[in-house]
């Protein structure tokens, strides 16, 4: 482990825990959401050296290291914080880079606050998980720092000759091309869309994760000898079994993603104004609609909008929707609060912004004139019921509580399916009941050197998870082809 | 970045390009298009691949000016480049021996019939061509599909140039023949479609279509393409773009191609100004 390059300030170093316990959270500094309602820059702005260091002090340095466990690629977190509170960001990095390779954009969308902040002890000793200490921000503090200097890409083995082919560059893919790059190997990703980036460059937007930083990790894949080849879909373009058989590709990893959007299959569901949230957010972020000077492709100019949905991926069609003009953007959710599968900083920002949350509500149809265009949903309320095998209650239709909601958009963000074109394209790969490709422990699918991570194997889960499962495969890739000889 | 090898213009609006695309050329099969995009930001359209000479590298788009983007592709010149050409895709056609098999086009709809009619042909059917425009300009590939065809019907609805019939017309009577066609492809505007699904119904004759809706990316993520086929909702990108004419809610189908007209008329009107098109009625 890097040494700190300086000691820790004198007054904080011998810091009785009771002391670091009231030392106040640091807030995030935000852009005001009067403000932001207007435009699309990242809401939060990012610590000031000295609220992280302050933010930093905060770590009791506790022996047994919840946050660890918590952290799907296991960061050694006190570690981190320990370098930060020190002064020393060049040390903070190196430790998280020995586990996580996209720190800038872990920091920005991990839902810490069910991971490595759920079981700190500090939120634990405030009887708060607010209150723990923010390691998410502290991740993005130091990540921010090394990209401003210039990212300095990992060191790669000498060329070995073999080739590996990387299907999709989304954070399953991007940490898969880096970890078999290191070891010599020579990694071609293959995108379908004309820009690397996946879900972090079409579905996630602007304000949420800056694309700068995006491109700033791809650009040091490349700078790594990584080559990229967009606008190739494989399985169409070539199919897996040539770029295995007929173009020296000796393994694969498959990260295609889930991008399948799933719609409620309610009346009216195709009706002009019925959207997925795919769709929507692929029209603003990678087609860059929400500067028409700039971009051809177009974009709904709603009026009233429904988003159909409670994940993060609600929260940011409808932040969008806030963002692009509309006079009224309404969440609607089945389930209350509490059961949103989207992190808590996402559901207050969109209060802060102005979105209308209609909990315990679901679509029964759209509705839409003589022109096919949406004149309104009509909605059923429901309350909670038994837990389902979620462990999440039932949500339950109250009989003859429909009441009609005025839109003339109406967003289906309700969730996604792995992408169907691999497996349709290759009989030979094996499926789960929802779509997604079956692999062992180690991430090698059912067809011999294929392997695969990320939310083609997940259904729909996050970016720490797709590149956890990255690397793992990674990690199999190299080892199979050491073995293979 | 794919090179413009050739550009042919085949009518007032219409124009035919060879463009380098060697993997798509070696992967197409007929009833597969590509998408294409002149920039970074520029729009992603789905046009069909006409042609296509594995050997060369290289395969043909032909394409109607209707908006920006159709426009600016018109202005190429060969040499050029287009930087963005995503393919092949969508479901290739069930090419089979059904015995006869009547194609019909409708203006721009002859650039997808023609590789089909051309693999039914060489899969052993009889092969007959109706081909149909609003008038004689604005026909397309007429003399290849006469190479093709076994028997050719030309109509156009203003009559100057072959039968003064809209292509149902023709269309009807073939079905009235014992035996009526054993599958008739019909490809053309989507009103167009419509009315040859309803003129083939009350024959039984198994009749195809090719959608063309809007798209995002066409490999299946946006769901834009999203079309109504017996009550079940699909995907043109990737579950077509050739669905049973009979099942096609074309209705709907008009609707959502009409989702973003505003804009698009507003660019229509200056791209036709700028080529100096004469705007129809």
């Amino acid at each position: 482990m890097a040494q700190p390059a300086q000691k820790e300030n004198p007054s904080t170093a011998g810091l009785r825990p009771r002391d670091r316990l009231a030392i106040p959270p640091q807030p995030m500094p935000e852009q005001d959401p009067a403000a932001r309602r207007r435009n699309f820059s990242e809401v939060a702005l990012g610590y000031t050296a000295e609220q992280a260091r302050q933010e930093a002090t905060r770590c009791l340095r506790c022996r047994n290291k919840p946050c660890v466990a918590g952290c799907p690629v296991r960061i050694d977190i006190p570690a981190f914080i320990k370098a930060v509170a020190e002064g020393d960001c060049g040390a903070a990095i190196a430790v998280i880079k020995r586990n996580s390779l996209l720190p800038a954009i872990c920091g920005r969308v991990c839902p810490q606050e069910t991971q490595c902040q759920a079981p700190c002890t500090v939120g634990k000793s405030l009887k708060d998980t607010a209150k723990s200490v923010s390691i998410g921000r502290l991740e993005r503090y130091v990540a921010d720092l090394e990209r401003a200097r210039g990212i300095a890409p990992p060191p790669v083995k000498p060329d070995t000759g073999r080739r590996v082919a990387v299907v999709g560059s989304g954070p399953a893919g991007l940490v898969a091309a880096a970890d078999v790059r290191r070891e010599g190997h020579a990694v071609t990703i293959f995108e379908a869309f004309h820009k690397p980036g996946g879900v972090m460059v079409y579905g996630i937007p602007e304000f949420r994760l800056p694309k700068a930083i995006v491109q700033a990790e791809i650009d040091t894949l490349a700078a790594m000898g990584v080559e990229l080849r967009t606008s190739f879909l494989v399985g169409r373009t070539r199919t897996l079994r040539d770029l295995m058989a007929k173009d020296g590709y000796e393994a694969v990893f498959v990260g295609a993603g889930a991008g399948l959007p799933r719609f409620m299959g309610v009346e009216g569901e195709n009706l002009v104004g019925v959207l997925s949230a795919n769709e929507y957010l692929t029209r603003v972020n990678l087609m860059g609609a929400c500067n028409p000077v700039t971009a051809d492709t177009p974009v709904m100019r709603s009026r009233r909008v429904a988003v159909v949905g409670g994940g993060n991926v609600a929260m940011d069609a409808a932040r969008t929707a806030v963002r692009l003009g509309a006079e009224s953007v309404h969440v609607v959710y089945r389930r209350t609060e509490a059961e949103m599968p989207a992190r808590i900083e996402e559901v207050h920002h969109a209060h802060e912004e102005g979105v209308v949350f209609r909990l315990l509500q679901n679509p029964k149809r759209i509705v839409g004139g003589a022109d096919g265009r949406v004149t309104g949903m009509e909605c059923l309320r429901y309350r909670l019921g038994e837990p389902d095998r979620s462990g999440r209650p039932r949500p339950v239709a109250i009989e003859g509580s429909e009441f009609m909601l005025d839109v003339d958009t109406v967003i289906v963000a309700i969730g996604n399916a792995p992408n169907p074109l691999i497996k349709r394209t290759t009989a030979e790969l094996k499926t789960n009941e929802w779509g997604g490709l079956l692999v062992d422990d180690k991430g090698m699918t059912s067809m011999p050197g294929v392997f695969a991570g990320g939310d083609i194997v997940l259904g729909s889960a996050t970016v720490i998870e797709a590149m956890g499962q990255g690397r793992v495969a990674a990690a199999a890739i190299n080892e199979y082809l050491e073995e293979k000889g | 970045m794919h090179r413009i090898v050739r550009k042919e213009q085949l009518s007032a609006e219409v124009f035919r390009l060879t463009v380098e695309a060697p993997l798509i050329a070696g992967e197409r099969r007929p009833g597969q298009f590509i998408i294409l995009q002149l920039g970074t930001y520029a729009e992603r359209i789905p046009l069909t691949i006409a042609d296509a000479d594995p050997a060369a590298g290289n395969i043909t788009l032909v394409f109607q000016v209707v908006g920006r983007t159709t426009h600016l592709l018109a202005e190429l010149k060969e040499g050029d480049a287009i930087p963005v050409v995503l393919g092949p895709l969508g479901t290739p056609t069930h090419v089979a021996k059904y015995g006869t098999v009547a194609g019909v086009g409708g203006g721009i709809g002859a650039a997808p019939l023609y590789p089909i009619a051309q693999a039914m042909k060489r899969a052993g059917n009889r092969l007959i061509v109706v081909l149909g425009a609003r008038r004689r300009e604005l026909l397309i590939l007429e003399d290849e599909m006469r190479t093709l065809a076994d028997e050719m019907i030309v109509c156009t609805d203003d009559g100057s140039y072959g039968r003064k019939a809209l292509v149902t017309g023709p269309l009807k009577e073939l079905c009235a023949r014992t035996p009526p066609p054993d599958l008739v492809v019909a490809i053309g505007p989507p009103v167009m479609m419509k009315f040859c699904a309803e003129t083939t119904r009350p024959f039984g004759v198994r009749t195809v279509v090719s959608l063309n809706t809007i798209m995002v990316d066409g490999t299946g993520m946006c769901g834009g393409c999203r079309v109504t086929v017996g009550g079940e909702t699909k995907f043109v990108c990737v579950d077509g773009p050739e669905f049973d004419g009979h099942k096609v809610d074309f209705d709907n189908m008009m609707s959502r191609l009409r989702s973003y007209r505003e804009r698009e008329e507003e660019s229509h009107h200056k791209c036709h100004l700028a080529l100096g098109i004469k705007e129809e009625e």
